[in-house]
């Protein structure tokens, strides 16, 4: 396998309503800034690949817009994943590993605001059986909560502890959404939105994008003081039918994890992709998150849920952490689909 | 170092308008099931799946390929799901190919599927979009004007995209799968059909289908397990440009230029009318023949009509083009770029029965999508490259 390194990260300020501005605006100066600060000219990179969702502004190919955000004249080569990000980086990565190209910029958005995400992601179930239900997004999230609870292996203050742990590391992240100091007693006296989710223990619908760079081998190193090398990446799928599942268990993300750090622990930090509070806790199980694991300094999901750049934001922000000198190794988790259907792991270190 | 990259399986549905007898699920499992049969394989050997379909507005599902999960055999394997616009059947047999040429993977199942009849594509292709300008117009209104501008450029006889139209229906009568076999079909059928969008008339449009497209893509290793010839990958090209820049030649697209350019490039291709022995390329109004002779290189400028013309793109003539009948005859339109790339492979793997070409050894798949803006290509060949 070559080497490959994420060596710059940028992302726009999370907000519940961008109002008047389009996708390509909130793309643009997140797509400049992220390529200024790898260091390579815009036209020396190899290949760009995006992650969006149609679904999201309800338009058809809404990608080929986004793609005026990263000026592709001459022509470059380019592709585009109806998917969260963190599988464009995948593709990405696959791209560096051919040898055709040095680097890669990827970018992702979501307009949220634009339609009501809990109806929106809802289309995403079993078109025939389940989708004519209308059961929203959190409905469907709060069946595997309610269940979790039933077997004893949560309860209802250990979801508002994430909460509010989510909360507070969001204090520093000046592009989350949601932060603050809230007790545990406040959170559980907010009304339920699907019992036994509360309002907090959703994510929040969010606007917002976000870009990164990765490049190979000594390209990496010369652009970048202390790149965050990829060790690994890995992704896998579950099955999807509600009566197929156990919805207590996340096997695919415990296998991905399993292949992305080749059994070797020791995890400064993790940003994972939990879009409901008791997600967070399956997670940490699932992806052998043990001992003095720092999850989510940035605030996660619980914080700002951009849907499609969610997953590449947990990415760039681990990343970040191996940059900037604060974190040694770091595993980043993304996810997607009812119920953490699909998931991916990206295993990095500073060596 | 890039592994080299093999098809060792191909299915693909029968098109129709309607496959009212199948659920999405079995539509794609229709596909899947032949591609794994033709290469000798069951669900359990395959390492990732990789699958593409243009919008989700289509059929009205977000991310189908969730719900697909099971129906693909997927539990618990790597699945990508790639969505490039019209272009999207040949990207995501390409990123398919390159899990196995960087040595991810050793069996990749890609598909790439359409059920058009869950929803009225026009409309979902045209839904109005908040600070843009609307063009409301279908793909056929938007490619009209591009090829009167063509006409006009070219000077090429108005009665052209007649010649090419006849030519690709008459070659899907030989193509079991085909989704417009007309038996009857001539000159003046498509003359006497509707006007639609001016040049562009009813019968020189493609269908709207229900269809998916599978193959089985492995290793070298994995290859020589395999029960019938396979299809080497000899190059892969994809490029794209933007919609609206105002510099662009949206007649002659410099991103369908360059990426044919990087194709040959890697194929050691220097006249390709000479060297490839059969096309299967992305013509979805009947114009598009003509205008890609140009933009791939296979004439000068100006001239790809007289190929069209002389019969040069006919299925007996030197350089045939679609000899499946092309997506004229099928479109299910995130399906039509992979059965391009499909049809190419069956030529050289000598498996396209009645539309089999004598002696193809090099064959060409192209797709295009958007605005004439995202490309992507694939040679394959009988012989393994050096």
């Amino acid at each position: 396998m070559r080497e490959v390194a994420v060596i710059s990260f940028a992302q726009s300020e999370a907000q519940a309503d961008a109002g008047g501005v389009n996708e390509v605006e909130i793309l643009m100066p997140v797509v400049s800034k992220a390529v200024e600060r790898s260091g390579i000219e815009r036209s020396e990179i190899g290949f760009i690949v995006s992650g969006s969702s149609d679904y999201l502004c309800g338009v058809s190919f809404s990608f080929v817009t986004a793609l005026d955000a990263v000026g592709a004249w001459p022509p470059v080569r380019e592709s585009h994943v109806e998917m969260d990000g963190a599988w464009a980086l995948y593709e990405a990565w696959v791209k560096i590993q051919t040898g055709e190209v040095d680097s890669a910029l990827i970018y992702a958005f979501g307009k949220c605001s634009q339609g009501n995400t809990d109806e929106v992601l809802s289309r995403q179930l079993d078109p025939y059986f389940v989708g004519p239900l209308w059961a929203g997004n959190a409905s469907i999230a709060a069946l595997q909560a309610r269940t979790l609870i039933d077997d004893g292996k949560l309860s209802e203050a250990d979801m508002a502890a994430v909460v509010r742990r989510s909360h507070l590391q969001a204090i520093d992240n000046t592009n989350a959404q949601l932060r603050g100091d809230r007790s545990i007693e406040e959170l559980l006296a907010e009304p339920y939105v699907a019992s036994p989710l509360r309002r907090f223990d959703c994510a929040p619908s969010s606007d917002g994008a976000a870009a990164v760079v990765i490049a190979a081998g000594d390209l990496a190193r010369k652009l970048c003081r202390r790149p965050a090398w990829i060790e690994a990446m890995d992704h896998r799928i579950d099955l999807h039918g509600l009566g197929l599942r156990d919805l207590t268990d996340c096997p695919s993300a415990r296998l991905a994890a399993e292949r992305a750090s080749g059994g070797k622990t020791g995890f400064d930090i993790a940003e994972i992709h939990a879009p409901f509070s008791h997600q967070e806790i399956m997670l940490t199980e699932a992806l052998g998150l043990t001992g003095e694991v720092d999850i989510n300094p940035s605030g996660g999901a619980l914080a700002a849920d951009p849907v499609m750049a969610t997953g590449l934001i947990r990415i760039g922000e681990a990343a970040s952490r191996i940059i900037d000198g604060s974190a040694g190794r770091a595993l980043a988790h993304a996810s997607s689909g009812p119920w953490l259907q699909q998931n991916l792991v990206c295993a990095l270190g500073a060596a | 170092m890039k592994q080299r990259c093999a098809v060792v399986g191909i299915g693909q549905t029968h098109h129709s308008a309607k496959r009212a007898d199948l659920s999405m699920a079995g539509l794609v499992r229709e596909a899947a099931l032949r591609a794994l049969d033709d290469a000798g394989l069951g669900w359990d050997d395959i390492d990732a799946l990789v699958v593409g379909k243009a919008p989700d507005l289509f059929e009205g599902v977000m991310m189908p390929e969730l719900y697909l999960a099971e129906a693909l055999g997927a539990q618990g394997k790597p699945l990508l799901r790639v969505h490039t616009a019209g272009s999207v059947g040949g990207s995501t047999a390409l990123v398919a190919t390159q899990l196995i040429e960087a040595g991810i993977h050793e069996r990749v199942l890609t598909l790439a599927w359409q059920k058009q009849s869950e929803s009225e594509a026009t409309w979902a292709s045209t839904a109005a979009i908040p600070f843009q300008v609307p063009l409301v117009a279908g793909a056929g209104g938007y490619f009209a004007p591009i090829i009167r501008a063509y006409i006009r450029r070219s000077g090429a006889p108005e009665d052209v995209g007649i010649k090419v139209a006849v030519k690709d229906r008459r070659n899907a009568v030989k193509n079991p799968y085909a989704h417009l076999r007309k038996e009857d079909i001539n000159y003046d059928t498509v003359k006497d059909s509707m006007m639609l969008w001016d040049p562009i008339r009813y019968l020189e449009c493609c269908p709207s289908s229900d269809g998916a497209c599978a193959m089985v893509l492995t290793s070298e290793k994995a290859a020589a397990a395999a029960p019938h010839a396979p299809a080497w990958v000899h190059a892969t090209a994809m490029r794209s440009e933007p919609t609206m820049f105002p510099g662009r030649n949206q007649i002659n697209p410099q991103a369908g230029r360059d990426c044919a350019a990087d194709l040959y490039k890697q194929a050691g291709i220097t006249a390709p009318r000479k060297q490839l022995d059969v096309a299967e390329i992305y013509v979805p109004f009947s114009w598009y023949e003509p205008m890609w002779m140009e933009n791939l290189g296979f004439s000068e400028l100006d001239e790809g009509w007289k190929m069209s013309e002389e019969g040069a793109t006919a299925f007996d003539g030197d350089m045939p083009i679609n000899p499946s009948g092309g997506v004229l005859s099928s479109n299910p339109v995130g399906a039509s770029g992979m059965l391009r790339f499909a049809e190419a492979a069956m030529q050289v793997r000598g498996q396209a029965g009645q539309h089999q070409l004598d002696g193809a050894r090099l064959a060409l798949g192209h797709a295009y999508g958007g605005g004439s803006q995202f490309f992507s290509m694939w040679i394959v060949g009988k012989e393994r490259p050096e």
